[in-house]
């Protein structure tokens, strides 16, 4: 694994950019054939711009009494906090820093999410706002602890905590075949950190767009974009983790890397559709009693396989 | 860098945490006061590490201490605040002062 | 130089946070202080070469801090500094206590004739800590354990009013605990 050199760091943001707009244009499109009607590749990748063009020469919404700090700053930390949670993606052999506690900074990076979105929901002053951030610390407290198992499964069973060093362990079996538990909690905890359908009710409708609420304009481009590129983040890093990173016949590193994250993410986007939205107390109850035992069983089958074998 | 200046920050840091948990009248206040305290002890057990041990982890250990001493202080704390504050409605130190009693 | 100048920074940022937090007047931006001062001082542990640490503190304290302020602002009824109000007590006393043990902290600093350093930083610190804990420091390692497991315990304790009792009845026969709130496994 190399590191490439600085100018990357200008690089990343770009191509997480255009992998942002793909996902939302296929959203789009997924929108479009839910409703009973296919929509046109011109369709699919017009409407999201078209929103981004009009939240930009949008107005800024003002609230009385608002804390204008902590709410701005809640708001660029959620794109932040993916950015810098994706310095250790690797595509394909390169990664901008692939540092030797990766696994453990991009699990500290996307636990800004937790911080920015409570402050996002503080900030305007407005109540059903502050329900949103509160019901997002709530259901980080759930999705949180299986998410960290899953993580540690992954990195006992590389021996190493280098996100190069994990994608280096599965040359020969991918990770997903021996640890499935962990890789659909690892899944299912990505659409929750990013506040995305089914985990969405911290912007439910119920609570009148709840921590996006009172956004409007940049704001809101930034919080919603972010949104997604926490979502785009977090399953790409699901590749290097559990499914090979570049490993495949043929084809060069980088592009397998491309197309497994295309295909976790379209899968991601597609299944997300066919749930309901969650509420915290339920989905609490489930992380802590099942989930938590069953990434726990599969992190302890995990370390015995590695002593034994 | 030098050994010094980090300890210096640490002492700093242990001050301002001590004049706070001094200070402060509200339970949760005084809480704060006390993990900055501990903050300041992590950077110095930090520093101590590198300039004066580091082929040891004691050092490395000490952090691990401290950490799990600030997250048993803060769960601790929020439940005695919240008991307390169940029975009585208060969540002043000074309120609770005929806990002694 | 670079990392000298870094660990200056760090320094007077983690301190200057530090002081905000008995300054500011919101519950809200107290607790993001403190989060500040903390994130400051990884960086210092970061600069020491504690990569694996520095990272765990930012991990931690983020968490930590984001469930402080839901109590912060449960028990402060001081919602985002609308009123102000002094809530100290014995200001002077406490800044002449602290005020003197950090003099006497800085004499000690700078009149100890610290010893060399002993030995070189290992390759990889963060295998250094890993071997420790589980071999030398294993007893700290359980100790911490059964810390942790046992404020888990008396935290619910202490926290909770509802006992087994209210949920399942006088004589704990009832086949559904009677909760305010119904979890999601539908027991």
């Amino acid at each position: 694994m190399t590191e490439i050199p600085l100018w990357s760091l200008a690089v990343l943001p770009a191509v997480l950019g255009v992998a942002t707009i793909v996902a939302i244009a296929f959203d789009v499109a997924l929108s479009a054939r839910a409703g009973g009607r296919a929509a046109s590749l011109t369709e699919a990748v017009v409407v999201p711009l078209r929103e981004a063009v009009r939240l930009l020469v949008g107005q800024r919404r003002v609230t009385t009494a608002a804390d204008r700090v902590l709410w701005r700053t809640g708001v660029v930390t959620v794109p932040l906090a993916a950015l810098m949670a994706a310095l250790v993606l690797p595509l394909g052999g390169v990664a901008v820093a692939d540092l030797d506690v990766g696994v453990v900074w991009f699990n500290a990076m996307e636990i800004l999410a937790w911080a920015a979105v409570w402050l996002a929901g503080w900030g305007p002053n407005s109540a059903l706002s502050l329900v949103g951030g509160y019901r997002f610390v709530a259901q980080g407290l759930a999705y949180e602890l299986p998410h960290m198992f899953a993580l540690i499964t992954a990195a006992t069973a590389a021996g190493t905590l280098r996100v190069g060093g994990i994608v280096e362990a599965q040359s020969g079996v991918w990770f997903v075949v021996w640890m499935p538990v962990a890789f659909v909690v690892y899944l299912l905890s990505t659409a929750a950190m990013a506040f995305q359908a089914p985990f969405d009710a911290p912007i439910g409708r119920d609570l009148a767009g709840g921590v996006a609420g009172e956004l409007s304009g940049v704001d809101r481009l930034v919080l919603q974009g972010g949104r997604w590129l926490l979502l785009v983040v977090a399953v790409a890093m699901s590749v290097p983790l559990f499914l090979g990173g570049g490993h495949g016949p043929l084809l060069p590193p980088w592009l397998w890397t491309v197309l497994k994250t295309a295909a976790v993410l379209a899968a991601v986007l597609w299944l997300r559709r066919k749930f309901p939205t969650v509420r915290m107390d339920r989905f609490a109850e489930i992380a802590w009693v099942v989930l938590i035992p069953l990434t726990i069983l599969q992190a302890l089958a995990v370390a015995a396989l590695v002593l034994t074998w | 860098m030098s050994l010094e200046l980090f300890l210096v920050i640490g002492a700093g840091l242990l001050a301002i945490g001590l004049f706070g948990a001094l200070t402060q009248q509200s339970v949760v206040m005084l809480m704060m006061g006390l993990e900055l305290m501990l903050n300041g002890v992590i950077v110095a057990a930090a520093a101590f590490w590198y300039y004066l041990a580091p082929a040891s982890a004691d050092g490395q250990v000490l952090i691990i201490v401290v950490i799990t001493a600030m997250a048993v202080e803060m769960a601790m704390g929020f439940a005695v605040v919240t008991a307390i504050f169940r029975a009585r409605d208060v969540d002043m130190t000074d309120m609770a002062a005929d806990l002694k009693e | 130089m670079l990392s000298a100048v870094l660990a200056w920074v760090f320094g007077a940022l983690a301190l200057v946070a530090g002081a905000l937090v008995f300054r500011l007047d919101s519950m809200a931006k107290v607790t993001f202080a403190l989060l500040a001062s903390f994130l400051f001082a990884a960086g210092e542990v970061l600069l020491l070469g504690l990569g694996y640490l520095g990272v765990v503190i930012v991990l931690m304290m983020v968490m930590e801090m984001v469930i402080m302020v839901v109590f912060m602002i449960m028990y402060m009824m001081n919602p985002a500094g609308l009123m102000p109000m002094a809530m100290f007590h014995n200001t002077r006393g406490s800044a002449t206590i602290a005020g003197g043990v950090f003099i006497a902290l800085t004499a000690g600093i700078f009149l100890v004739d610290w010893p060399e350093r002993a030995g070189r930083a290992p390759a990889d610190s963060t295998l250094a800590l890993g071997e420790s804990l589980m071999g030398g420091q294993m007893l700290t390692m359980m100790t911490l354990g059964l810390a942790l497991f046992a404020t888990i315990v008396s935290s619910v304790v202490l926290a909770t009013h509802r006992g087994r009792y209210d949920r399942f009845g006088d004589d704990l026969r009832a086949d559904h605990p009677d909760d305010p709130i119904p979890g999601g496994v539908g027991r």
